[in-house]
C-alpha cells in the first residue's frame, strides 16, 4: 500500500525534496503529489539575472523537473493549493480539486516585500521574482525605448537581491538607480567600510547609488513615474522594480491553524515538522526554530532533512543550522561576507586592509585573542573567499594581517592545508575536506571529475572547484599531466611546443621532447595536433602521408570506421542532413553492389557496413565520382552538423537552419580536435534539432543565433551552456572559429568539450572572457588558425585515390593480393548482411603447427 | 635450437613494403594469417593476425610502438598491447603466436611454427 506525500509549491526547494524522496524510496511506498501556482515546473531562480540578454526560459531549467516518466511523482502546475483540512488530511486547490494526504510538506517560499510607499501599485511597478516578472519589465522597458529611445529605472532596495535587480535593468540598457534605505549598500552582508567600496565599485559602472533614504511617494507623471525621495530627491522614471526583500508565504499555514513565528513563517522543529506531526514546512517558508532563510542552500539541506525522514526512516535527521555566508559577482563586483561578519561576538577584533587604489576592502574578524577566525568580508576581490570560508572557528596558520595583505607582502594568503578536516568545502551540497579526503585515499578518486561524481563537491555553484586539485595534491596525488610513458608533457603542452617549434613529424618531436619509439596513446594524439595546425606549420595536409599514415589510430589509417570483425563501415559527408534524390540513390546503389549493411545515423546521413580494407578504395572511387565525400566519421573530428528543416519549410522556423548548418558543416568538415566535434543547428526555441546536445549548438532567434557550447549526449549528458546570444552570421562563425580553436589548443587528448570546459578554470566566464572579449589577446591567432585550416582543406579520400601509394595500403595481405580474408563471413538478418563472430582462434596456431 | 626439415619458409613481402613502425598482413600457405612489423629500429617480427580478445583478424593494423622498451603493437579493437618477441598480451590473459623471421636480399620470410 502506497501513502501519498502531498507537496505545496514547486519551487527549488521543492524540487529536490522530490528528488530526494524519490532516490531514497527504493521501494516505491511513496507516490508524490506537487501542486503548484506556477505554470512551469520548479526552474533555477537563483539564476533569474541570467535569463535578461537570451531570454530563453529554458536555460533554466532543472534537470528532472517535469519528473516524466517517474509514474510515482505527479505534478499539477498553475493551480495553487486553498486550503488544507488537517482533520480530514485533505488538501483543496483553488480550482476545486482535492488530494488527500499521508505526510504533506510546505513548500510555498516566499514573496518579494513591497513597502507601503504611495504609488507602489501603479503601472510601472514591478517586483522581481519569477520569470513573468523579468518579461513584464522588459515589456515596459521596451515600450519606454519605443517612446522616448530610452528607458529609466529604479531599484527600490540596496541588498543583495536589489543589486541583482539593478544588473537586469542594466543589462537591458538602461542605467539605474538603486534606492537603500541603510546608510550602505548589502547591508546585511557588508560593513560601513565595505559598503563605502561596494558604492563607489557599482557607481563605476552607470548605476547611481541613494543610501540612507527612502522613497516616500510614487505619482504618475505624463505617462511615466516620478518617485519622490526622503531626502527631497526626485527622479523621473519609466519603471520601478520593488527589491527590498522577502517574506515566507505562510497564509495556507496560518488559515489552517498551524504555529507561525513572531515575524512570519511556519514555525518548525529542527526536523521541519509543524505543529502538526502530518504536516512538514522546508524553505523559505519554514522558520526552523525561529529563522526564516532566504537562502537555497539551507532550503536543500531542509528538504534532504525531511526525505530522509519519509523515506528512508531516519527519524533523527536534523538540520544542523546553516552557514549564510554569501559569495557573489554583483555587477560584475566581487562581494563576500561569511562567518560573524558584523563582529558581534564578545571581545571579538578586526583586521581590515582597505585598498583605496587597487579597489578592495577585506576585513577578518578574529577572537579576543586573536588566534581563532570568526568571519570576515571581502569587497572588490573575494579569491580568497574559498580557504577563509571553511576555516570560521578554527585557528588562524598566521597572523590576521598577513594573511589578507595585498600580494606582494610576505606569506600573503593560506592554502587547503591549512584547513581543519571539519571545513565546509562544498557550501551547496556540505561536503567536508574530511569526506573529500577520504573519497582521495580510500574510494581512490584521483582526478576532479572523480571528486565531483562521488562527493557531489562543486556540482552546485562550482566556486570550489578550484579547491579539488589542491586537496589531490594535498593527499599526495599526483595529478600527472604527462601523455603516456614517452611524453610527460601534457596534449596542450605538446601542442604548443609543436605551435612553437614548427616540427613537423613525430620522430624528431619524440627524439627532441620524448624517449622511446612511441604508443597507441601518443602516436595518434600528435598526428591530431599536426593534422590540426598542419597548414600553420607547414605539415603534409594529409593524415596518410609517410610521416603520419602509422601514427594514425586504424579508423585513421584506412579512412573508415573499424567494426567488431575487423571490417569497416562507410560514411560519406552529407552535410546538415540534406540530400539530393540522386544521391541517394548512388548510395543505394554502391551498398547494393558491394552487399553493404545499411543503416541511417542519428547524425542524419548514412552507414554502410561491412567494407574489406581491399573493398575500401574501390566503394570511395564510386562515391568520389558521384560528388561524395569523406564524412570524418572516423577521426577525432567534426562529424556532423545536424539540422531541422528551419524556416524555409517548417511553419515555425525563424531562421534557415539548414544553410547555417551546410555552410558550418563545410566550414569545419576535417577539423581535427583532441576528440570528435559535434554540432546542430535548429531553426527555432522548438529545438528540433537537439543543438544542446552538442559541443557547438546554435537555436534560431528572431534577431539572429544564439550560441551554446559544451554539451553532450552519451554517458554523461550536458545541456550546452549559452555562449552569446542574437548574434549575426559573421559574428557566429567568428565566435565558432575562436571557440574551436581555442578547445584544440588547450584541451587533453580524447577530452570532449564538456569535461574541458567542466576542468576549465574559471569556467564559462572564462571561456567568455576568452573567446567573446578577448582578455587574452589571442583570437586573431585563433581565427588564422582556422582561416589557415579552411583555405588548406581538402578531401581526404580523393588524396588516397589519387596516389598510388596511398592506395596500395588498401590491401588485406600484402602476399596475396585481393584474396578475401578467410576468417570474414555473414549471414543474413532482417534481410541484410550481418557479421558471423570468429571461433577463436583455432585458426591460429593448430593448424599451422600441422 | 635447430631447425628441422618441415620448417617453411614464406617469402611475405619486400621490407621496403612495410611502413617503418607499422605492420601488414600475410597469408601463410596453410591458411594461417600472421601480421608482420617493422620497428622504428627496423626489427622485423611476426605474430598471429588474429586478436584473441576481441576475436578478429586485425592485429597487423595495430599501432606499433614499445612499453617500457620492449616492441608492442596496440589491438585497434580495444587495445590491448601484445609483445612482439612474445606474443603475451600486456593488459589481459592473452596471447598469440609468433612466428620466425628472416630477411633474405631484402625480402621477409616467415617460417611456419
Amino acid at each position: 500500500m502506497s501513502r501519498t506525500l502531498v507537496v505545496v509549491g514547486n519551487g527549488m526547494v521543492s524540487h529536490r525534496l522530490v528528488e530526494a524522496v524519490r532516490a531514497e524510496d527504493v521501494d516505491g511506498a511513496w507516490r508524490v503529489v506537487v501542486l503548484a501556482e506556477e505554470s512551469r515546473p520548479a526552474y533555477d531562480r537563483v539564476g533569474l539575472s541570467s535569463y535578461v540578454g537570451n531570454w530563453d526560459a529554458s536555460a533554466l531549467e532543472l534537470a528532472g523537473s517535469s519528473y516524466d516518466g517517474d509514474e510515482l511523482v505527479e505534478l499539477r502546475l498553475g493551480d495553487p493549493v486553498a486550503r488544507i483540512d488537517r482533520e480530514a488530511k485533505v488538501v483543496t486547490t483553488e480550482a476545486g480539486f482535492e488530494q488527500a494526504y499521508d505526510a504533506l510538506v510546505l513548500a510555498t517560499g516566499s514573496y518579494p516585500f513591497v513597502p507601503p510607499v504611495p504609488g507602489r501599485d501603479l503601472p510601472g511597478c514591478f517586483v522581481y521574482r519569477t520569470i513573468e516578472d523579468l518579461d513584464a519589465i522588459r515589456a515596459a522597458a521596451d515600450h519606454a525605448r519605443s517612446n522616448r529611445g530610452r528607458a529609466a529605472g529604479a531599484v527600490i532596495g540596496g541588498g543583495l537581491l536589489g543589486l541583482e535587480a539593478a544588473k537586469a535593468l542594466r543589462d537591458m540598457g538602461m542605467s539605474p538607480h538603486v534606492i537603500e534605505m541603510a546608510p550602505r549598500l548589502m547591508p546585511i552582508q557588508v560593513d560601513e567600510g565595505g559598503g563605502a567600496l561596494l558604492k563607489r565599485l557599482v557607481e563605476d559602472l552607470d548605476v547611481t547609488v541613494h543610501t540612507g533614504t527612502s522613497t516616500s511617494e510614487i505619482v504618475e507623471d505624463r505617462e511615466r513615474l516620478l518617485a519622490k525621495l526622503g531626502n527631497g530627491t526626485e527622479l523621473d522614471l519609466d519603471l520601478i522594480v520593488f527589491s527590498a526583500g522577502i517574506r515566507p508565504r505562510d497564509q495556507l499555514a496560518r488559515d489552517a491553524g498551524l504555529d507561525v513565528g513572531e515575524r512570519g513563517g511556519v514555525v518548525v522543529d529542527d526536523g521541519c515538522r509543524t505543529s502538526d506531526p502530518a504536516i512538514y514546512a522546508v524553505g523559505e517558508v519554514a522558520a526552523v526554530e525561529g529563522t526564516c532563510y532566504g537562502l537555497v542552500a539551507p532550503g536543500y539541506t531542509m528538504a534532504e532533512i525531511v526525505a530522509a525522514q519519509l523515506a528512508a526512516g531516519n527519524t533523527a535527521a536534523a538540520f544542523p543550522g546553516a552557514d549564510l555566508s554569501t559569495k557573489l559577482k554583483l555587477l560584475g563586483v566581487d562581494v563576500a561576507s561569511f562567518g560573524d561578519a558584523h563582529a558581534t561576538t564578545e571581545g571579538s577584533l578586526e583586521v581590515v586592509v582597505n585598498d583605496a587604489v587597487a579597489g578592495t576592502y577585506k576585513k577578518l574578524v578574529v577572537s579576543d585573542d586573536s588566534t581563532t577566525l570568526l568571519g570576515g568580508i571581502l569587497v572588490g576581490d573575494a579569491s580568497e573567499y574559498n580557504t577563509l570560508r571553511p576555516m570560521v572557528g578554527s585557528e588562524l596558520p598566521g597572523d590576521p594581517a598577513s594573511i589578507i595583505a595585498p600580494a606582494g607582502g610576505d606569506g600573503g594568503g593560506i592554502g587547503v592545508d591549512a584547513l581543519p578536516d571539519e571545513a565546509q568545502i562544498c557550501s551547496c551540497n556540505n561536503v567536508t575536506k574530511g569526506q573529500i579526503k577520504g573519497a582521495i585515499t580510500e574510494q581512490g578518486c584521483d582526478t576532479v571529475p572523480k571528486l565531483k561524481a562521488c562527493t557531489n563537491a562543486g556540482t552546485g555553484c562550482g566556486s570550489c572547484v578550484t579547491m579539488l586539485p589542491k586537496l589531490l595534491t594535498s593527499c599526495g596525488v599526483e595529478v600527472s599531466k604527462s601523455l603516456c610513458e614517452h611524453f610527460t608533457q601534457s596534449r596542450a603542452e605538446l601542442f604548443e611546443i609543436i605551435a612553437a617549434t614548427g616540427i613537423t613529424t613525430f620522430s624528431e618531436l619524440i627524439a627532441k621532447h620524448g624517449s622511446g619509439s612511441g604508443c597507441a596513446i601518443c602516436k595518434p594524439a600528435v598526428a591530431s595536433i599536426l593534422a590540426s595546425i598542419a597548414p600553420v606549420i607547414g605539415a603534409d595536409g594529409h593524415i596518410l602521408s609517410d610521416d603520419q599514415a602509422g601514427l594514425q589510430d586504424t579508423n585513421d589509417r584506412f579512412l573508415a570506421n573499424m567494426q567488431r570483425n575487423g571490417t569497416y563501415s562507410v560514411v560519406p559527408r552529407v552535410p546538415g542532413g540534406e540530400i539530393t534524390p540522386d544521391k541517394l540513390i548512388v548510395l543505394g546503389e554502391v551498398a547494393k553492389e558491394f552487399g553493404l549493411y545499411t543503416k541511417i545515423t542519428g547524425g542524419q546521413r548514412i552507414d554502410l557496413f561491412g567494407a574489406t580494407v581491399d573493398q575500401l578504395p574501390h566503394i570511395w572511387k564510386r562515391l568520389v565520382d558521384a560528388g561524395f565525400e569523406s564524412g570524418h566519421a572516423y577521426g577525432k573530428a567534426l562529424r556532423t552538423v545536424k539540422s531541422c528543416v528551419g524556416s524555409t519549410w517548417c511553419r515555425y522556423g525563424v531562421q534557415d537552419s539548414v544553410g547555417m548548418a551546410v555552410a558550418l558543416e563545410l566550414r569545419y568538415r576535417g577539423l581535427r580536435s583532441p576528440h570528435k566535434l559535434k554540432s546542430a543547428v535548429s531553426g527555432c526555441a522548438r529545438e528540433c534539432a537537439e543543438a544542446r546536445s552538442k559541443d557547438f549548438g546554435i537555436i534560431a532567434t528572431d534577431k539572429g543565433w544564439n550560441l551554446y557550447v559544451c554539451g553532450n549526449g552519451g554517458m554523461t549528458p550536458r545541456h550546452a551552456d549559452l555562449l552569446a546570444s542574437d548574434v549575426d552570421d559573421v559574428t557566429l562563425i567568428r565566435l565558432i572559429d575562436r571557440f574551436l580553436m581555442f578547445y584544440i589548443r588547450t584541451a587533453d587528448r580524447l577530452q570532449r568539450t564538456a569535461s574541458w570546459l567542466e576542468e576549465l578554470e574559471g569556467g564559462l566566464d572564462h571561456l567568455r572572457d576568452v573567446i567573446v572579449d578577448d582578455k587574452l589577446g589571442i583570437c586573431d591567432e585563433l581565427e588564422a588558425a582556422m582561416a589557415a585550416h579552411v583555405a588548406n582543406y581538402a578531401d581526404e579520400w580523393k588524396g588516397v585515390l589519387d596516389d598510388p601509394d596511398k592506395l596500395a595500403r588498401f590491401t588485406s595481405f600484402v602476399n596475396a593480393p585481393g584474396t578475401p580474408d578467410p576468417t570474414i563471413s555473414f549471414r543474413e538478418e532482417r534481410e541484410q548482411q550481418v557479421p558471423v563472430p570468429l571461433g577463436i582462434p583455432a585458426i591460429a596456431g593448430a593448424e599451422g603447427s600441422s | 635450437m635447430t631447425m628441422t626439415d618441415a620448417r617453411i619458409w614464406t617469402a611475405v613481402c619486400e621490407l621496403a613494403r612495410i611502413p617503418v613502425a607499422a605492420g601488414v598482413a600475410a597469408l601463410l600457405p596453410g591458411g594461417e594469417q600472421v601480421a608482420v612489423f617493422r620497428t622504428t629500429g627496423d626489427e622485423v617480427y611476426a605474430i598471429g593476425n588474429i586478436d584473441p580478445i576481441g576475436g578478429a583478424a586485425v592485429l597487423s593494423r595495430g599501432i606499433v610502438g614499445d612499453a617500457g622498451g620492449q616492441p608492442v603493437v596496440a589491438s585497434p579493437l580495444y587495445k590491448e598491447r601484445f609483445d612482439l618477441r612474445t606474443g603475451e598480451c600486456l593488459d589481459g590473459d592473452a596471447s598469440v603466436p609468433t612466428y620466425p623471421v628472416r630477411v633474405t636480399d631484402g625480402v621477409v620470410h616467415v617460417g611456419s611454427v
